[in-house]
């Protein structure tokens, strides 16, 4: 007989309740391999997302024992320490059914963040050279391999209590364009990101920089962009 | 005034109170170490330009600096709608700016 652990997961939408299944324990099971389980073995009609398996695409994440988490990369032994798994829906975003939820504010507030690149040059223009080790490249290598998961953006409590603030994915992503020194529009990027409920609205409190599964710090690219704005006041940008 | 002025002013503001804090502490610690009066004191800041010049500085960075912090904090908490919290922080503003500079005013030249 195999070992199995009670998973309570939440069925419906905002709407809902717990449904328990019990799961048969493999090794080195994860969160994603026991939702994959109970879809297959147990229940078809669960929802969740999932496509990559192995932390590139961003979009298999959980409130996994009430934390945010990548679930195709988190080992069941890891976080089930008391033998039980409780599985819900990322929070600060729209719940569709199960475990699904609605990505679209998150991503419109990409859009409104302003994170869109603008060149300077046309096709037939010389490429032009970004250094890899300067300062400014650096900064953005800190920030640039996010992966959209929103685990950040479910982390943040200012997202929990202002539906206006932009998040920090959204913000971190701004940080790495103010670092592209082949961007054209540097200063009306650093208005947006100066917007109400942008980088004025984080407390440095660190949630996001926490739980982002890929180890990047949202919390440093938010500082770094008020910092950017302080220093524009030299170039008399108030 | 726009967000980004606003952050602006809060960094610079910020950079201004913590010497000023740190001085302040310092002057505290000089007049409890030397044991002196309040009588005392009045007597050594009184009609001294430079000390009502660094207090007045003083009020006017923290007059700035605290509403823009609490305007974000309150925004959150989401009792008031944001134009009325803007509104609410004005008149902190004026009202801490007034108490304050009235107070170093009232110590260096005597009430008004
Ligand atoms: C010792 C003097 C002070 C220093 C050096 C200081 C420094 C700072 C700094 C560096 C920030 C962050 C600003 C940013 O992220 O751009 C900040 C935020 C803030 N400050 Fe001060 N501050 C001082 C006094 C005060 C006082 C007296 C208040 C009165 C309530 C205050 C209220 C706030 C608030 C509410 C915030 C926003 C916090 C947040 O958004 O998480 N500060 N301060
Ligand atoms: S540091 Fe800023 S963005 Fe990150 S969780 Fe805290 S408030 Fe949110
Ligand atoms: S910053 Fe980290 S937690 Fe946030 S969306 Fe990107 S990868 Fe996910
Ligand atoms: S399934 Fe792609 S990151 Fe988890």
């Amino acid at each position: 007989m195999t070992d199995t652990i009670p998973v309570r997961v939440w069925r419906g939408g905002d709407a809902g309740a717990f449904q328990t299944f019990d799961v048969a324990l493999r090794d080195n099971q994860t969160v994603l391999d026991i939702v994959t389980d109970i879809q297959r073995r147990q229940d078809p009609t669960l929802s969740y997302r999932f496509a990559c398996r192995v932390g590139v695409c961003g979009s298999c994440a959980m409130t996994v024992n009430g934390v945010p988490r990548w679930t195709c990369r988190t080992h069941v032994a890891k976080v089930a320490a008391e033998g039980v798994l409780t599985l819900e829906p990322l929070r600060n975003l729209p719940r569709l059914k199960d475990l699904a939820v609605d990505m679209t504010p998150f991503f419109d507030k990409w859009q409104k963040a302003g994170g869109t690149f603008e060149g300077r040059k046309t096709r037939d223009d010389a490429v032009d050279p970004v250094k890899p080790g300067s300062r400014a490249r650096k900064a953005a290598d800190a920030a640039i391999e996010c992966i959209n998961c929103a685990v950040c953006y479910a982390a943040c409590d200012v997202v929990d209590w202002d539906p206006d603030y932009l998040g920090p994915a959204a913000l971190n992503r701004v940080w790495t364009l103010v670092n592209d020194r082949r961007h054209a529009r540097r200063s009306d990027t650093l208005d947006k990101a100066a917007q109400s409920g942008g980088c004025g609205s984080c407390h440095s409190q660190g949630a996001c920089m926490r739980h982002c599964p890929v180890g990047l710090s949202p919390t440093e690219s938010i500082a770094g962009l008020k910092r950017a704005l302080l220093f524009s006041l030299l170039g008399g940008r108030l | 005034m726009s967000e980004r002025s606003l952050i602006v002013l809060q960094r610079l503001t910020a950079m201004v109170l913590a010497p000023c804090v740190i001085a302040h502490v310092a002057v505290i610690a000089i007049a409890f170490r030397d044991g002196l009066t309040a009588g005392e004191i009045l007597g050594r800041v009184q009609d001294n330009v430079g000390w009502a010049a660094f207090y007045a500085l003083f009020v006017i960075a923290a007059a700035v600096h605290a509403p823009i912090g609490l305007r974000s904090v309150l925004v959150e908490w989401g009792a008031l709608p944001r134009r009325m919290v803007d509104i609410v922080m004005a008149a902190f503003a004026v009202l801490l700016l007034i108490t304050g500079l009235r107070a170093v005013f009232a110590v260096v030249w005597g009430a008004p």
